[in-house]
């Protein structure tokens, strides 16, 4: 897309560069002469448009090197699925995948509902352990970025907390809630904090010190210094660091479900592994894989909207 | 001269760095009359901009004082309003709402929205820039934004403009432009401006003085040009007035014959 856009910009750019420079002189031979006959015609500025092959191989050129890459992993994945025992090739796995997202959503009791409720619950329990993590993280963030006597006393803990995987933290979730379902979001919880309140702690450090002069010559009040200057600076890391929180969280999920059980996604790919139905293992690591993006893509979207014309 | 709006009074600025204390300025002394366009002129690292956050109380000076209006300078404040060399204006607020937020907040307290909103109007039409008031910064060009920035600070109504190298970062074109709308906004307003520069040109073409500072360390006030050229003045006119002639001559002499220099 970027070439064709190239290639249609210069040609456009050229009668543009054209025109400004026929007035000049046009101005310049009138004054000079004053003479009616002085006015230069504006030469006709002629359209333009990429010629259709170069268009074309600019669209193969995006669209081919992908295919290709996709094309190689159903190869390598249909010469070790013929290799191997009970392994389903790509169109097994097709055919299963067509019959499950027939009916995503039937229930057979708790422990066999279809996949769309599963992936629903792992993006509920997601949804509110982020959230939780959000609604504390990022005003911590904000202390720690600007005391930095707070700074100072936590940043121990965190460096020390931060490393552990959240998996860790699964048991004592159980023994304080005696319940599955909030233990697991009490795992995404912990995973999301850190990022966000690294993140938003960095943002508020970094915040330029021209924007704080703006506020210190203005003489605004801490209200209107957070609302008019704090917070929009620092929201593009905060983004970031939500970013960072959701992509963590969503890898953490399909861990922490396994060991939980209940309905999701994690849960649904070690039942079905005990099924030993290994072709909806795969169903699901494409599935898992696919709703990572589009979160991950949902929040680089939002993030554009706030880069205030930066990129 | 009128009765100084603003007075430097034996003013030294020292800073702790790593290795010691330096001293970027000392023995200042400068009283600025009411409506007086003074232009501070220097080599780099001569201090000029630190001379001018004193005055804006964004610094503190470490020895002597420095009085606004009767008033010595504690901090920071909106009679006191500053152009930044980088324009400084907020990327995520439009250029109208940049200059509304000072205009709010200097006669929020007494005026109502309405007549603050045409406040904001008239300043940014002044420096015509009416026709974009609300486009955001990053879609507008250097010199606009610039505009804007001039713009904010004249809305406030301020007792003195201070400019740190407002056309710094211009090309030639955009700078003389902008200091022909300096002078016509300067005409109708009669506001009193001390300006940071580093050009002469500019210096002799917008001041009432010229200070001349030498080379730092430990910089100080060299001497000081007064430009009796009478206002408002025209560029194209300027160049073959005699006056000009010399005063620009006495400014570069003093750059580049008494303050080389060393090594540059």
């Amino acid at each position: 897309m970027s070439a064709v856009s190239m290639t249609a910009s210069n040609l456009a750019a050229e009668p543009l560069a054209v025109e400004p420079r026929t007035h000049a002189q046009a101005a310049a031979t009138s004054e000079t002469s004053a003479a009616p006959q002085a006015k230069v015609k504006p030469v006709p500025t002629p359209r333009y448009r990429a010629p259709l092959g170069p268009r074309v191989n600019a669209v193969l050129k995006k669209v081919l090197p992908p295919l290709f890459g996709i094309g190689l992993l159903l190869g390598v994945w249909a010469i070790v699925a013929m290799k191997t025992q009970g392994f389903p090739g790509p169109l097994q796995t097709w055919a299963a995948a067509v019959e499950i997202f027939a009916d995503p959503f039937y229930r057979n009791g708790p422990n066999d509902q279809g996949i769309g409720w599963n992936i629903l619950s792992s993006l509920q329990r997601v949804g509110i352990g982020f959230g939780i993590a959000a609604l504390v993280g990022i005003p911590m963030g904000f202390l720690i970025g600007r005391f930095t006597f707070l700074n100072s006393m936590l940043d121990p803990l965190i460096s020390l907390l931060r490393p552990v995987s959240p998996l860790a933290w699964l048991p004592i979730g159980l023994l304080v809630f005696k319940k599955a379902d909030p233990a697991a979001t009490w795992t995404i919880f912990i995973c999301s904090i850190w990022p966000m309140i690294l993140n938003t702690a960095q943002g508020v450090q970094r915040v330029p010190q021209d924007y704080m002069n703006v506020a210190r010559v203005l003489n605004l009040s801490e209200f209107k210094i957070i609302t008019k200057i704090l917070f929009p600076a620092v929201l593009p890391y905060m983004l970031t660091g939500i970013r960072l929180s959701i992509g963590t969280a969503w890898l953490v999920i399909v861990a922490a479900e396994m060991l939980t059980g209940g309905v999701g996604i994690g849960f649904w790919v070690w039942d079905e592994w005990n099924n030993l139905k290994v072709e909806h293992i795969v169903i699901a690591i494409f599935v898992i894989g696919i709703v990572g993006l589009m979160l991950e893509q949902a929040l680089l979207l939002i993030a554009k909207r706030f880069s205030y014309g930066n990129n | 001269m009128s009765k100084p709006m603003v007075k430097v009074e034996n003013v030294g600025m020292a800073f702790d760095t790593k290795s010691g204390r330096f001293t970027a300025l000392r023995d200042i002394d400068l009283a600025i009359g009411e409506g007086e366009f003074v232009s501070l002129i220097g080599h780099s690292g001569c201090g000029k901009s630190t001379l001018l956050n004193l005055i804006a109380g964004l610094t503190l000076p470490t020895s002597g004082n420095v009085i606004c209006a009767g008033r010595e300078v504690a901090g920071p404040g909106p009679e006191r309003a500053v152009v930044f060399q980088n324009h400084s204006l907020l990327p995520w607020l439009t250029c109208f709402e940049n200059v509304y937020l000072a205009v709010e907040r200097v006669f929020g307290t007494r005026e109502r929205k309405v007549k603050l909103k045409l406040r904001a109007e008239a300043a940014l039409e002044m420096v015509h820039m009416d026709h974009a008031m609300h486009k955001y910064p990053h879609e507008i060009s250097g010199g606009m934004k610039q505009r804007v920035g001039i713009a904010r600070a004249f809305a406030m109504e301020p007792k003195v403009l201070l400019m740190d190298e407002p056309f710094g970062a211009l090309d030639a074109l955009t700078r003389a432009s902008l200091q022909d709308e300096l002078i016509g906004v300067m005409a109708k307003t009669g506001a009193t401006v001390v300006m940071v520069t580093h050009d002469v040109d500019e210096a002799v073409l917008l001041s009432d003085r010229v200070v001349m500072m030498t080379n730092g360390p430990a910089a100080t006030i060299g001497e000081i040009l007064d430009v009796n050229i009478p206002k408002p003045r025209n560029r194209l006119e300027l160049a073959h007035d005699p006056q000009y002639v010399s005063c620009r001559a006495a400014i570069l002499e003093f750059l580049y014959q008494k303050q080389m220099k060393k090594a540059a």
